[in-house]
């Protein structure tokens, strides 16, 4: 049997956009807790045009708790700034914590019923039983 | 062969061996490309826009390899950890998420500039287990994508009906869920090349685009007709004469197979000197 490594990890903006409201019961289910057992920083592309477009659609407070919880929310202010599309300097903070700040191994806790997702490799595993259905 | 849906359930279907070929069969590769490429095409996503796409049923992450060379960003969801895991080989840039489409689409609303599908819907339509009602299974996951599409946004999902009654079957749940759009089929005269896809919109109403290989609407005057008709009365055109190869790359034409222009010398006969 041949050990293949191959590293995949999932982006805070995943995250920022998954909920657990696929389950019986669950009205919200958002924003989902993290239980990091490993985090990878990575480089990838900046692409200010992704970012500032991504911007509105997030949510903001869930993703500083979210980098603040995992120990990475490094200097991304509490509120959202007014005009970042012209902050470039600030898009690659935005950039950094939502592409490069991976998480490789760990859980995702749902905020209402505190059922947990694990991850591994970098795939959560969202898959319900048919009683949470 | 009989249709993959009917041997067993998607996660045990593809499993090592059969997610394998999806990176050493090179035919099977170059259809998916193919479909995905057509899929993103039918988006109709605003140019030179890096978009946030969704994948249902990513398998080997193939067709979003496709999303990543025109520069969007994508995150994949599929049931078959033996596809996510060729996935993982090939290093693809998007998020990856181990789900059942039936079960819902797990993400906020209004998240998605657009959704693609490449057989993988077909796979709903099944009842694998006990507890599968595939009616509801289908109205969850077209309800539940609706909301996490923006209001401009398209999905568009190729699939292969098993019959007509299946088709009507998802389009139905997919209105039901507050889409609207249609069927596209590629290539309606082919049997190998034709290929469906389910346009759904979110949005405004905008005419469905047109599908490739298929008649333009008919622009000539309404005799011509008649003189076909004439033609045809006479019967089939004399084997290897000029009309019989032009009808014959006609044919192939409407089955979306390569063929040379018709020109002068086309089914001309070679001079004596040969």
């Amino acid at each position: 049997m041949v050990f293949r490594c191959a590293v995949h990890n999932m982006k805070l903006l995943t995250h920022n956009m998954l909920t657990s409201k696929c389950m019986k019961g669950v009205t919200v289910g958002y924003p989902l807790g993290i239980v990091a057992k490993d985090i990878k920083v990575s480089e990838t592309e900046f692409n200010s045009e992704f970012v500032s477009r991504i911007i509105p659609k997030l949510d903001w407070n869930a993703l500083w708790k979210a980098a603040d919880s995992i120990g990475h929310s490094g200097d991304l202010p509490q509120q959202l700034m007014e005009d970042y599309e012209n902050n470039e300097e600030f898009l690659k903070k935005v950039h950094h914590v939502l592409l490069e700040v991976e998480i490789i191994n760990g859980e995702l806790v749902c905020p209402e019923s505190g059922r947990k997702f694990p991850i591994s490799q970098g795939i959560p595993n969202m898959l319900l039983n048919e009683d949470e259905l | 062969m009989s249709r993959p849906e009917h041997r067993a359930p998607p996660e045990l279907f593809y499993n090592e061996e059969e997610a394998g070929k999806y990176t050493s069969n090179s035919r099977m590769i170059d259809i998916q490309v193919q479909m995905s490429e057509r899929a993103v095409e039918l988006l109709a996503l605003p140019q030179d826009e890096p978009c946030l796409l969704l994948d249902l049923g990513c398998g080997s992450g193939l067709s979003g390899s496709v999303l990543e060379d025109q520069g969007h960003t994508w995150i994949g969801m599929d049931i078959s950890q033996a596809m996510l895991n060729v996935a993982l080989e090939r290093e693809v840039e998007g998020d990856l998420l181990l789900s059942d489409l039936g079960q819902g689409v797990p993400f906020r609303a209004g998240t998605f500039d657009g959704a693609i599908s490449v057989s993988a819907l077909q796979w709903l339509c099944n009842a694998d287990k006990k507890s599968h009602n595939p009616i509801k299974r289908l109205y969850k996951f077209f309800s539940m994508l609706f909301a996490s599409l923006t209001r401009t946004a398209r999905a568009v999902l190729q699939f292969y009906p098993e019959n007509s009654e299946q088709a009507e079957l998802i389009t139905a749940q997919a209105m039901k869920a507050g889409f609207f759009g249609g069927m596209v089929v590629d290539y309606p005269n082919s049997t190998r090349a034709k290929k469906f896809f389910l346009v759904l919109m979110t949005g405004t109403c905008i005419q469905l685009p047109q599908a490739l290989g298929e008649e333009s609407e008919r622009t000539s005057v309404i005799y011509t007709h008649r003189r076909e008709q004439l033609k045809k009365m006479r019967g089939k055109p004399l084997k290897k004469s000029r009309d019989w190869i032009l009808e014959k790359k006609e044919r192939r034409r409407k089955q979306g197979k390569e063929t040379k222009p018709d020109s002068k010398y086309t089914g001309r006969k070679r001079s004596g000197r040969f």
